[in-house]
Formats: structure tokens, C-alpha cells, sequence
């Protein structure tokens, strides 16, 4: 049996009076690429802020390896509940597990494309600048941007701009990489090339939930799917089941969207 | 008086402005910053008294605030007051002042970070200091320049208002040879001075500016 990377349990999350997440269960394995699809609003990128400790949760708990990063706990009147994440130390300990690709890959304007990929390793895991410069350049290459390392992001395209972000979080050698919609803000021939690299790292092996709306990506790259909508995981399974014979109607509802 | 003594004395003058000028600035600027995390504190107490303070600053003449606080001490606390504390408060009146003015731009440049920029860098696990140091100040700084450079051009020619207390700046210094020599070309020779030191004050600026525009 293949270890648990990261294993979240009964998450609630809401904004004021509006429920975004709803007793969600997530389980991502070693080795393993989760795609979670879905509407807009249905709530999957929150499950991916909550994970990444950029929101907190409201109720449920987070565990990375065997790390426990958020616990719930009922109050004495045995109805309400509050929520504990771990000290201050523990919680570096445990963001060392996971990286974050962002939308709008939020790259470091003023820092040069390589001082975005090693500043991380050198300033925050206090690595050896030289190694750690090294293996920069190789994740730049391994990304097709070997000549882009002394450049700065404005001068890069949207694409080239999120293979660094990639790389940028790579760099950390997280157990488990976060992306949220990563090509939504490329056009389609730049997505292309974004799509190209996850799907490297998926042959790799590399731990990855991927909330996407390409949905033949997501159908060719993942190993299980999560459809969600209206805060809940309405469908869940092996990506040609849920695309190919999706048993919930709201699945087939919003699959259908997608071919027309 | 020929015009080569009239410009002699008047330079004693202009370098008694510049101080007051370079003085404010070192003064300001760092204790602007201080006064934006002050503001930002989350003391409700300590952030609203800082609010008063920014709004008193703004608020009220800066020539009356010189004057307080110069002939505070006497009236209020009933201190006396020796000569050698008109440049004190003059310095005090200035840096309080320019502070809040300053604070209020850093704040403006603060609060323009996209939050995307925090929640990389959290992230990649910087501490909140870091990220403060390493990854917004360094773009805040560029975002506000051109608002930094207005005020230190206004605050070259607000110099002149230690006038108020008769320090012997280039203004006051133009003023009184002017009368006494019933001449116009003092204030023409302060003009220039003034316009001059504005001038560099630009170009200096100009330069800073264009050293960080290798990033957008």
C-alpha cells in the first residue's frame, strides 16, 4: 500500500452564512494525480486554499504524512466546535510538504527568474546556495527556459512565466504539488505547453492535485478524478469512469457543458 | 552692500536650509515607516492614536505646528527656552509633519500589493518579516517613488516656513536684506536657489527611478 501523502477529513469551510466546503473527504496518495473538476463556485479551489493553509478550515482535520497540521475539537456544550492547527515550528515543518502553482502564478517581479526559483531553497531550508543554484538551472531546463534564468518575469510570457512558478515550487521538493487552475489565465497555445510539463512530472511520479477545467487533461493525466459542485464531491473515481460513464446526473450534466 | 557680500551672506543662509532639509528627510522617512506599522498595529488603541496624530498633521498648517512646538514648552509646561532650541523644534515640527505625510504614501504603496505576492511567499514558508523585506518592500519602494519625489520637492520649499520662527534660512535671509537694502534681488537670488535645488532634487530622483526599471 502506497503511502498517504496528505489526508483530509470531514473539511467544512464557510464565508459568513454562505457553506463552501461540506464534510469533503480528500485522500492523496504517493505517486498519485488527483483532478478535481467542477463549476465555478462549486468550492475546489477553497479545498485547495485549505489545504495549503491560505484559508482555515471551519471543522475537520488536516494531516500531512503523519504530521497533524488541523484538528477539530467539540466544545464543552457538546455542540459547538473549534478548530486547532499545530504551533507555530510544527506548521513550518509540515508547509515543507506541499508546493502551490498558482492561477496567476504570482511569480517575484524584482527578483530574476532564477533568484524566484532558488531564493526559496537558500532562504527558507537555509540550503547550500551553490547546490541549490545547480539544481535551479536543471529544473529551468528540465522546464525549456535554460536561457531564461537571468531574465525577469515581465519579460516572459504568461506560459514561460508559470513553467518558473513550477519550477519555483519544485525547487522546495515538496511531497505533493498544488495546482490551482493552472492555464486558466494562458491562451490555448500557451496551455499547451503548461499541460505538456505536469504531464512530465506525472510520468515522474510526482504527487500532484490538479484543480483543472481541461478536461482531457485532466482525463489523461490523472489517476482519479473528483467532480464537486455546491460544496460537495458529487462524483468520484478512475478518470474513465467518471467521463466515460459518470453515474450522477449533475457529472453528466456538466461533462455534457464541456462536448457541446 | 555690492552683490558678491550680499551673496555671501546668503549662503550662510542656504546652508542652514539644506540642513534643515537633509535632517527632515533622515528623520522622516525611516519614522514615516515606523508610523505605517504603528497605524496598521492590531492595538486598536495604538492604531488610532496614530490615525489622530496623521490627522492633526495633515490637518493643521504646518508654520502653526512650528510654532507650537517651539512656544509649547514655555506656555504649556511652563519650560524655558534656550536659543539653541529653535533648531530642535524646527527639526521635531518638520520630521512630525513629513512622517505623516510619508506614512500615509507608504501605506498607499503597501496596501497596492496584489495579495498574490503574500501568498506565494507564504508558500514557500517565509516568515512574515522576509516577505515584508525581501519580497514587497523592494516593489513598494518602486510604486512610490514619483509620490516620494513630490514631497521631497514641496518639503525644499516648505524650508522656508522656519521663517516663522526668524531662523536665518535663505527665505528669511532674503526677506531682511531685501528691506533693509530696499533691493529686489535678494528674493530673485532665493528664487534661484530654491529652483536649483529642486532641479537636483528631480534629477537625483529621475535616476532612482530609472534604476529599478528593469522589472515591471
Amino acid at each position: 500500500m502506497e503511502k498517504t501523502v496528505l489526508r483530509m477529513t470531514n473539511i467544512e469551510k464557510h464565508f459568513d452564512d454562505l457553506e463552501v466546503l461540506k464534510d469533503i473527504n480528500l485522500t492523496v496518495n504517493n505517486g498519485e494525480v488527483v483532478s478535481i473538476i467542477g463549476p465555478s463556485g462549486s468550492g475546489k479551489s477553497t479545498l485547495l486554499r485549505c489545504a495549503t493553509f491560505l484559508e482555515k478550515i471551519d471543522g475537520g482535520e488536516i494531516v500531512y504524512l503523519d504530521k497533524t497540521a488541523a484538528k477539530t475539537r467539540v466544545l464543552s456544550d457538546g455542540v459547538r466546535k473549534k478548530v486547532e492547527y499545530a504551533g507555530k515550528s510544527e506548521m513550518k515543518e509540515i508547509k515543507k510538504c506541499f508546493g502551490l502553482v498558482f492561477q496567476q502564478f504570482n511569480l517575484f517581479p524584482h527578483l530574476s527568474v532564477l533568484r524566484n526559483v532558488m531564493d526559496g531553497p537558500v532562504e527558507v531550508l537555509k540550503r547550500n546556495r551553490k547546490e541549490v543554484e545547480q539544481e535551479a538551472r536543471e529544473l529551468l531546463d528540465k522546464m525549456g527556459l535554460a536561457d531564461k534564468a537571468d531574465t525577469y518575469p515581465c519579460n516572459l510570457s504568461g506560459g514561460q512565466q508559470q513553467r518558473v512558478a513550477i519550477a519555483r515550487a519544485l525547487a522546495m521538493k515538496p511531497e505533493v504539488l498544488f495546482f490551482d487552475e493552472p492555464t486558466s489565465a494562458l491562451d490555448p497555445e500557451l496551455t499547451i505547453e503548461v499541460l505538456k510539463i505536469i504531464r512530465k512530472l506525472a510520468e515522474e511520479k510526482m504527487t500532484m492535485v490538479i484543480v483543472t477545467h481541461e478536461m482531457s487533461f485532466a482525463e489523461g493525466v490523472s489517476n482519479r478524478v473528483i467532480f464537486m459542485d455546491g460544496g460537495v464531491i458529487v462524483e468520484e473515481g478512475d478518470p474513465k469512469e467518471v467521463f466515460g460513464n459518470p453515474k450522477q446526473e449533475r457529472t453528466k450534466q456538466f461533462l455534457k457543458s464541456y462536448t457541446e | 552692500m555690492t552683490f558678491s557680500t550680499m551673496l555671501r551672506t546668503m549662503s550662510s543662509g542656504m546652508l542652514r536650509t539644506l540642513l534643515l532639509f537633509i535632517l527632515t528627510l533622515a528623520g522622516s522617512i525611516p519614522l514615516g515607516m515606523i508610523v505605517v506599522f504603528l497605524k496598521k498595529s492590531k492595538i486598536r488603541p495604538i492604531s488610532w492614536l496614530t490615525k489622530i496624530y496623521i490627522a492633526i498633521m495633515r490637518g493643521t498648517p504646518l508654520m502653526l505646528q512650528l510654532l507650537v512646538w517651539y512656544f509649547g514648552p514655555y506656555y504649556v509646561l511652563g519650560m524655558k527656552i534656550t536659543s539653541g532650541y529653535k533648531f530642535i523644534a524646527l527639526l521635531i515640527g518638520f520630521i512630525m509633519n513629513y512622517a505623516a505625510y510619508f506614512a500615509e504614501i507608504y501605506r498607499s504603496g503597501i496596501e497596492s500589493m496584489p495579495v498574490g505576492q503574500y501568498e506565494a511567499a507564504e508558500i514557500l514558508g517565509y516568515s512574515r518579516i522576509r516577505t515584508f523585506f525581501k519580497i514587497i518592500l523592494p516593489q513598494v519602494v518602486k510604486r512610490i517613488l514619483p509620490a516620494v519625489t513630490n514631497e521631497v520637492i514641496t518639503l525644499v520649499k516648505d524650508t522656508s516656513l522656519a521663517s516663522a520662527l526668524a531662523y536665518q534660512e535663505v527665505f528669511s535671509l532674503a526677506k531682511q536684506i531685501s528691506a533693509s537694502q530696499t533691493s529686489f534681488l535678494p528674493f530673485v537670488v532665493a528664487g534661484v536657489f530654491y529652483f536649483v535645488a529642486n532641479y537636483v532634487v528631480a534629477i537625483v530622483m529621475g535616476r532612482i527611478e530609472k534604476s529599478m526599471q528593469y522589472y515591471k
